[in-house]
């Protein structure tokens, strides 16, 4: 089977896997990676959103194959870490919101969170009501309302 | 304590010997683990009202903890040496808040900071009988009392083994933080007196429990338990699990409900495709293990089966619709006085949970292990044990943390197919259902209509009648075990249940005269559940309208109409509430509106008030794959539980119930034709997304009105639906009787039934933002 390099979490790592065989089950069913979740395998629910170098990226739809040597894949497991800390600014903004309920889909919450703040601070905005309206993540238990109090202090926080 | 032995005769555990004394146990073992057997049966709760009322009298609440009494088996409280308190709860926390709730009760009685205290979920125990159900917002209400009780008695036994150990006598000691404190500030931690307060043999202490005037953790906000689990991903649930060699396992299914395995053409194609280690044909499908799930998908869409018909054949919205008109009961002759009457739609919705139906199970010749989020558990275990023909003291059921629930986590579809995938392929499988499979032939919330008829003259409401007809609802996980389960699948004895759960959880909180509410129930073909309320949310929607109708009628203000007609003093309290902090009446552009709506059960009342927002420039707002629709842009939830454990999680129940009550109302319905759901993906079935969230929310908890806790964990579904639709009506102009208000229009491209799921996407990384 052909190998596959990347970065996961500040660590390079090899997996012998079919080109084809997408990057979530890589994490999940070869790497032992859970943080990121299945809540539909077609990019639309947004459990298993991550960062590809620094932008959201949803594993489901990427083969593994189309990763380079030198891409950095991080998962919540390895967010903390970007932030030179024990929790990220939007973990612990989470925390003080006691945003989740079941806790499934927070994973992918978080990482698009910190995605989309990062992406409005580059266009030089605040975030504003519909940047916070087109957040595609489901929430089954309708965490919605904190989720969005947590991204507005998480942002404040990241500054 | 021993000594405090009561020398009244031996009573049932847990039962009250006083005003606020009860009777636990130490049972004999290492280290110290006090016991007490679940809630004493209250006395019928009246509150306060006289009335006919059977809900007010004995609701369901009242039979399920009068059911655990005479056979309960104990629970624990184990404290370790290492200083931890620990406690098996006989529940399944989904995303309640149950452990964390529990986790404060047990904080309080030992004063110990909620943090040192350890809550797990118990495996399966038959022992408990009726006992290991989670539902119907049941067990804080009861677990309140049994789970205190058995950690006073470990306070009790923590200081008796600290006055022996410091030579003090016990009136001289406080128990505060894990340490006791003696005269002159000599102190001993918990940990070191876990093993002396251990008990020899098996002992009934009778105990008092804290007085409500000394709470310093029960009804003060506290954060989740394992919140920081869940923002850091350490939290596991099913899939996370890793139980040796069990390899991802999906199920190839029928492209109608319930459809059989006719043939499979190509078996050993697929056993030779890349990762695949089985294929086995099951009851439900053709299951396939292999080294990832993304291989298991490419090998079900491989998969040439041909397929048997299945127990909806040819069935549409519109067949279905037919089939309630002709099994709805008769209202009766229209009455001589004036009356509104209408009735109301509501089409099939999913209950999935974003954590698809997933289970882990090791089938070997003589023993079976399963691990699954399960909320009658006991039920899950037995029905294993009768499919595999083993003992039930084979079977080890381990109950995993969920994902969501919403009612779907009643029954074990997943971990019945697991263990039959595990013992066709002799290998240990970690089966999971796509979405695709989750929508189409998961358990839904059944079709249902309901009409409703007022009669009324000058301001006297004379009569209220409701028919509920409703596609069957499988409620067979019974009241938690197998020989009620087994009741509930009898015919005859199910429909007595479903009608029974109904007349328990309806109740009529307005003083509408002489009153009746009838269920009838009709095709058995579907896969239904009852989901989050059951019932509720479409009975109280239908009655909403129609009372919205009927203030019109009299020239009232739903508003005023509602609190004029409201029996109860709490009931008042919370609708007066909602108005007050949403500003009822305030003066709204053409196309936006409030609406106001009132919903009471498991000892609970609820009000809900929402500003819709239906201008057609909001109303064609475009969203990617979305529907976007109306707009609910505010929400008021007041909520009276009685006691409340802990009120920053009851919020965010109350947020969740939201959110469900707008999908309900707005966007959330499954589309039957042809014998199966066309919905196959979170972008076909609209639950509640960001552009459909109020940007502003308030949840208003009312003060302890009862001093004992009601049930919240679905209480403002019902409230929050018929609000939404209340506005919906003011808005437009327009009472809604088709729900959800989109029901009429399809939004999305019909994916494909066979292959039943669809590809893998491979452009995520033009996606990436």
């Amino acid at each position: 089977m052909p190998e596959h390099t990347f970065r996961l979490n500040g660590e390079q790592v090899t997996v012998d896997v079919d080109d084809d065989v997408r990057l979530l089950w890589v994490l999940r069913d070869i790497l032992g990676v859970t943080g990121p979740k299945y809540g539909c395998g077609i990019n639309v629910c947004k459990a298993c959103t991550s960062h590809l170098n620094g932008r959201a990226v949803n594993p489901c739809a990427v083969p593994v194959g189309a990763l380079g040597p030198d891409d950095e894949i991080t998962t919540i497991e390895g967010l903390a870490a970007t932030a030179g800390a024990d929790l990220h600014p939007m973990q612990r903004a989470w925390l003080d919101q006691d945003v989740a309920q079941c806790g499934y889909c927070q994973p992918g919450q978080i990482m698009a969170a910190v995605a989309l703040v990062r992406r409005v601070a580059e266009e030089g905005r605040e975030i504003g009501d519909a940047d916070l309206d087109g957040i595609r993540n489901i929430c089954r238990c309708g965490t919605y309302v904190r989720i969005r109090e947590a991204i507005r202090a998480g942002a404040r926080d990241m500054m | 304590m021993t000594d405090a032995e009561p020398t009244s005769p031996p009573e049932p555990a847990g039962h009250s010997v006083g005003r606020r004394r009860f009777l636990g146990y130490v049972l004999a073992g290492p280290t110290l683990v006090t016991a007490a057997g679940l809630a004493p049966a209250p006395a019928a709760r009246a509150d306060g009202i006289p009335s006919p009322e059977i809900t007010e009298l004995v609701d369901l609440n009242d039979v399920m903890t009068a059911a655990a009494l005479p056979t309960s088996g104990l629970i624990t409280v184990e404290v370790g040496e290492d200083g931890s308190v620990s406690f098996a709860l006989p529940r399944t926390e989904v995303g309640q808040g149950i452990t964390t709730s529990t986790a404060m009760l047990i904080a309080e009685e030992l004063d110990l900071p909620v943090d040192r205290v350890r809550v797990t979920l118990a495996d399966a125990r038959p022992e408990l009988l009726f006992n290991q159900l989670t539902g119907a917002s049941n067990t804080t209400v009861s677990t309140f009392v049994p789970v205190r009780v058995a950690a006073a008695v470990a306070r009790g036994r923590l200081l008796r083994a600290a006055s022996a150990e410091l030579g003090v006598p016990e009136s001289e000691l406080t128990l505060k933080d894990g340490t006791v404190t003696g005269p002159a500030g000599r102190r001993v931690g918990i940990g070191a007196l876990a093993a002396k307060a251990a008990a020899v043999r098996t002992e009934r202490v009778a105990v008092d429990l804290k007085p409500r005037e000394r709470f310093t953790v029960i009804g003060r906000s506290h954060g989740r338990v394992d919140a920081l689990a869940a923002v850091t991903g350490r939290k596991r649930f099913t899939m996370d699990l890793d139980v040796p060699d069990a390899k991802p396992t999906m199920v190839c299914r029928p492209p109608t409900i319930n459809g059989r395995v006719g043939s499979v053409a190509n078996l050993a194609e697929v056993r030779a495709l890349p990762g695949v280690t089985d294929v086995a044909v099951i009851g439900s499908g053709v299951a396939v293990r292999a080294e990832t799930f993304g291989q298991c998908i490419d090998a079900v869409r491989a998969l040439r089966v041909s397929w048997r018909p299945g127990t909806a054949e040819g069935k549409s919205d519109e067949v279905v619709l037919k089939e309630l008109e002709a099994a709805e009961l008769p209202l009766g002759l229209p009455p001589l006085t004036p009356s509104v009457e209408a009735r109301f739609t509501f089409a099939f919705r999913g209950n999935s949970a974003l954590e698809p139906n997933c289970a882990i199970a090791d089938v070997r010749a003589d023993r079976a292990e399963v691990w699954s989020s399960l909320k009658a558990p006991i039920v899950a275990k037995e029905a294993i044990a009768a499919k595999l023909g083993l003992p039930l003291g084979a079977v080890t059921v381990h109950v995993t943390e969920g994902g969501g629930s919403f009612g779907r986590k009643l029954f074990f579809d997943a971990a019945l197919e697991a263990v039959e995938a595990s013992r066709a392929m002799g290998k240990p499988v970690k089966l999971m259902w796509h979405r695709a499979d989750d929508a189409r032939q998961g358990r839904a919330h059944p079709m249902a209509t309901s009409r409703v008829r007022i009669s009324y003259l000058g301001n006297t409401v004379l009569g209220y009648r409701q028919r509920h007809t409703s596609v069957a609802t499988d409620l067979s996980h019974g009241l938690g075990e197998i020989f009620t389960a087994l009741a509930a699948r009898l015919p005859v004895g199910d429909i007595g249940f479903s009608e029974t759960f109904f007349q328990l959880s309806q109740n009529m909180p307005y003083d509408f005269g002489a009153h009746s509410r009838l269920l009838s129930e009709t095709d058995k073909g579907f896969n239904t559940g009852s989901m989050r309320n059951v019932y509720s949310p479409d009975v109280t929607c239908a009655r909403e309208l129609l009372v919205d109708r009927l203030a019109g009628k009299m020239g009232k203000d739903p508003y005023t109409f509602r609190r004029d007609f409201l029996r109860d003093d709490r009931a008042k309290a919370v609708l007066e509430k909602a108005a007050e902090t949403g500003n009822w009446g305030r003066a709204m552009p053409d196309g936006m509106a409030q609406g106001i709506a009132f919903h009471s059960e498991y000892h609970s009342v609820s009000a809900v008030l929402v500003e819709i927002d239906c201008r057609p420039e909001t109303v064609g707002r475009t969203v990617r794959d979305a529907v976007t629709g109306p707009r609910v842009t505010k929400a008021v939830v007041a909520v009276d539980v009685g006691l409340t454990v802990n009120p920053r999680g009851l919020e965010a129940q109350m947020a969740g119930c939201l959110m469900d009550g707008i999908a309900l109302a707005l966007t959330a319905g499954l589309h039957l034709r042809d014998g199966h759901f066309l919905e196959a993906s979170w972008d076909n079935y609209f639950y509640t997304r960001q552009w459909n969230t109020p940007p502003e929310l308030r949840v208003v908890v009312m003060p302890d009105s009862t001093g004992e806790p009601g049930g919240a964990g679905e209480l403002g579904v019902a409230a929050s639906m018929a609000a939404v639709a209340c506005a919906y009506g003011r808005a437009t102009g327009t009472m809604p009787t088709r729900f959800p208000v989109n029901h009429g229009t399809l939004s999305f491209e019909p994916k494909p039934t066979v292959p039943p799921v669809p590809a893998s996407p491979t452009d995520g990384l033009d996606h990436v933002r």
